[in-house]
């Protein structure tokens, strides 16, 4: 199956329902303010947040359409406005290929993913013939050591991991030096999923980078926020902390298939403009798709890609 | 966030500036704010709708208290309409029944379920004095069964023995049959997170349902969940019957708004939140809190509340015609400092009046606090009352024995005298003001300016 495909099969279900509450609305009637107020409600019910969508209502309340226009027409034009403020996210993880290894650092607040979408992309970057190794660094979460074991055995790349209880920072800096005596292309280090509201985690994890950067000042050369896709408004505050704390370079969205739409993504464009490298659409070890903007934006809306 | 989303609804609510009974104009002005804050707050669109519809009908004609205005008595009625949706009253776990009795946690991938089965597992086990075995139904994630096994040894609660390669009904089966067999209360199930769209895994659950009988079935669910919540909780709760709601990551900084959706469209209680990731990070879920969260207004509740307890409008109408007049004596000072402490001091009243912030900078830097208050009344009740009615009786000898007779000093007694002469004035100012001139610019525009 494409890739393409398997973004649309994805995000078909939760695209459907705003597509067929799209059509509904009009293929009845022409565009007038009551219409674009009830594309609004569309808009906010997939999280894109009041802000986000009143902007988008606004930017297609100036749009000219036939006094018979139809919803695709209507459709493909808020297609087009979410694409564009998507486009620029468009960037794909490009691991620094001089680096050996580069570091990917991956975070978030607990249980949207990061283990699973770490063993997604090991297995990713396999397939793409690199080296890589597993670093555990959640030594507080129940078995977390053990999950991640299970993902490097399932991609086959080693796991470098410390005892439970252990000191984050410390198997960050044994993992990569042990990735570097190996010539690896790629170090990824699992991190415990932790409330960006909690200072005393977040100075934890601020304290990773600075203990990689002894071995390698260019190190962490990415990091990454993973992002459920069922989450509300407080992903603004989440990607603005981790932003501060560990200068996130990059986003990842998982659970992508289900009915959540992800739209908050598009608010997080628009006040961040960080790329989203990833979507996961399930949890499965191929369940991990680029982010693709104007697709995306098509699959948000009810259209084919 | 709840600092921009109290300035914005008490900007709106400063338009509302008619008295008496709430206009429909009124109420639907004050709506619009309240519904962008519900939809910042996460609350499922669908639900803000139905909410607000009710919030109207209730609102329209509802007298406004007088000490308030009338955007305030807005936000009340919207609060305790919150607070009565969330549950009203909290809702407690059933743990009556022949044993052993069985608790089916389920929910989306992620959601905490495993966590808080081991939570609960030690909740019930230390505090209700259940004894309880754990088990995981999770052969979809990597390592969760370990997961478990773990949790239940920090919590002090047996586990099942992991059998590799047996299916989830099964590991139910075999659960039951080792509660019976070696007398445990409770058996507390965990299983694989699901999406609700996904029938096979929804059947498969339904199946453990089922068989497992479960006192209760409860829905794990995470508290920074958005819109999307309205479309699980309803789907698990057709599928598969909920009997509660387990609402985790309330430690986090969300609003939280999703307790109300899944609330709404499934009718079932919120029993419990968890507020952390250790095993004793387990709370009762308290209504009210919820909707002071969700609204963001706890303050102005509270003081609605207080205003209806302790304003007595006849007094009111007496002050304010005696201000009116220019007229105040330390009778009327006494009277405002007893009123003021009923209503939880400064901070109490100037909550009721617009122009909060500025006047409380202003009391800040004129250092007034509560015990003073209490001070300042003893050394009022120590004067006569023809020195009550005219200060300027009160000469050096007076001031001594009314410091002796209050147990405090004549620098005390001095101080309340010229306060009382600051209040006089501002009194006099107040009434240059004008009734509605009071009412706008409230303790603030009569409060000495600072110099
Ligand atoms: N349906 C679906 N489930 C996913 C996806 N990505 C991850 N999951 C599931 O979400 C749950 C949590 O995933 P983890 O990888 O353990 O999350 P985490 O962020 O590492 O969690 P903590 O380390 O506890 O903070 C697991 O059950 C995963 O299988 C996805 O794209 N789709
Ligand atoms: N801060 C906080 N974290 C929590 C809370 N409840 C659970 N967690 C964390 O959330 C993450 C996921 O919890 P799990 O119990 O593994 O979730 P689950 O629903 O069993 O996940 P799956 O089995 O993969 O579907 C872990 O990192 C937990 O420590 C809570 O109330 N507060
Ligand atoms: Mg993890
Ligand atoms: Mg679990």
């Amino acid at each position: 199956m494409s890739w393409l495909k398997r973004l649309s099969q994805g995000l078909k279900r939760s695209a459907g329902r705003l597509g067929e509450g799209i059509a509904g609305i009009f293929t009845q009637r022409a565009v007038d303010a009551a219409t674009l107020g009830e594309l609004e409600e569309l808009l906010i019910a997939s999280d894109m947040g009041v802000a986000a969508s009143g902007k988008l209502r606004a930017a297609l309340a100036k749009r000219r359409f036939d006094q018979d226009a139809g919803g695709d027409a209507v459709r493909e034009a808020l297609a087009e406005s979410i694409a564009s403020l998507l486009a620029p996210c468009e960037r794909v993880l490009a691991p620094d290929a001089a680096a050996r290894p580069a570091v990917v650092l991956v975070c978030g607040v607990n249980g949207t993913g990061k283990t699973t979408t770490i063993g997604k992309l090991a297995a990713r970057w396999r397939r793409e013939g690199k080296r890589v190794t597993l670093a555990a660094c959640d030594t507080f979460r129940a078995a977390a050591i053990e999950q991640l074991e299970v993902w490097g055995r399932r991609a086959e790349v080693p796991v470098v991991r410390g005892a439970v209880g252990g000191d984050a920072a410390g198997i960050a800096y044994e993992a990569l030096t042990a990735a570097r005596a190996r010539g690896d292309d790629i170090l990824a280090i699992d991190t415990a999923g932790r409330l960006q509201n909690k200072a005393v985690l977040m100075a934890e994890l601020e304290k990773l980078p600075r203990v990689l950067a002894k071995l390698d000042p260019a190190a962490p050369h990415a990091v990454l926020l993973v992002l459920d896709a069922t989450v509300g408004q407080n992903a603004l505050s989440q990607v603005e902390v981790f932003l501060q704390t560990v200068k996130v370079s990059g986003l990842a969205m998982t659970k992508l298939d289900g009915t959540a739409k992800g739209g908050v993504l598009v608010a997080l464009a628009e006040r961040f403009g960080l790329p989203v490298h990833f979507i996961g659409v399930g949890e499965g070890i191929d369940d991990l798709q680029p982010f693709v903007a104007r697709d995306f934006a098509r699959a948000l809306v009810g259209l084919e890609p | 966030m709840f600092e921009t989303l109290s300035s914005r609804l008490s900007a709106a609510f400063e338009r509302l500036t008619k008295r008496g009974a709430l206009t429909a104009a009124d109420v639907d002005e004050a709506l619009k704010e309240v519904r962008i804050a519900l939809l910042d707050a996460d609350v499922a669109l669908p639900v803000v709708k139905s909410f607000l519809d009710r919030v109207r009908n209730q609102a329209v004609g509802e007298r406004v208290l007088r000490s308030v205005t009338p955007g305030q008595m807005v936000v009340k009625i919207v609060h305790d309409e919150l607070a009565a949706t969330l549950g009203g009253q909290a809702a407690g776990l059933r743990t009556d029944g022949e044993p052993p009795l069985v608790y089916l946690m389920v929910g989306l991938q992620g959601s905490g379920k495993t966590t808080t089965t081991a939570k609960l597992g030690l909740r019930l086990q230390s505090q209700a004095r259940k004894k309880a075995l754990l088990a995981s139904l999770d052969v979809q994630r990597p390592a969760a069964q370990e997961q478990l096994r773990v949790l239940g040894e920090q919590a002090q609660v047996d586990t099942l023995p992991i059998l590799a390669g047996q299916m989830p009904v099964d590991i139910a089966r075999r659960a039951l049959s080792v509660a019976r067999l070696k007398g445990y209360d409770l058996v507390l199930l965990d299983t694989a997170g699901r999406l609700h769209v996904d029938a096979g895994l929804m059947a498969e659950v339904a199946q453990v349902r089922d068989l497992a009988k479960p006192a209760e079935t409860l829905l794990v669910a995470d508290a920074l969940t958005g819109q999307d919540a309205v479309n699980s909780a309803k789907a698990f709760h057709d599928r598969i019957g909920l009997s509660g709601i387990v609402l985790t990551r309330v430690d986090g900084d969300g609003r939280g708004g999703a307790a109300l959706s899944m609330r709404a469209v499934t009718g079932c209680p919120i029993k419990l939140i968890g507020v952390g990731e250790k095993l004793d990070a387990l709370e009762e879920f308290d209504p009210q809190r919820m909707a002071g969260r969700i609204l963001g207004m706890g303050d102005i509740v509270a003081l609605v509340e207080k205003a209806k307890a302790t304003i007595e409008e006849e007094d009111a109408k007496k002050l304010a015609d005696k201000v009116m007049k220019g007229r105040f004596d330390l009778d009327d000072m006494a009277q405002q400092l007893a009123q003021l402490r009923k209503m939880g001091g400064m901070d109490g009243i100037m909550g009721l009046l617009p122009g909060v912030a500025k006047a409380k900078a202003q009391l800040a830097q004129a250092n007034i606090d509560d015990r003073m208050i209490s001070r300042q009344e003893a050394i009022i009740r120590s004067m006569t009352r023809r020195e009550r009615r005219d200060h300027r009786l009160i000469d050096a000898s007076r001031r001594r024995r009314i410091a002796a007779g209050s147990g405090t000093t004549v620098a005390d007694v001095n101080r309340v005298l010229k306060q009382y002469l600051q209040m006089s004035d501002m009194m006099k100012r107040a009434s240059k003001l004008g009734e509605k001139g009071l009412k706008r610019h409230g303790l603030a525009g009569i409060l000495p300016r600072p110099r």
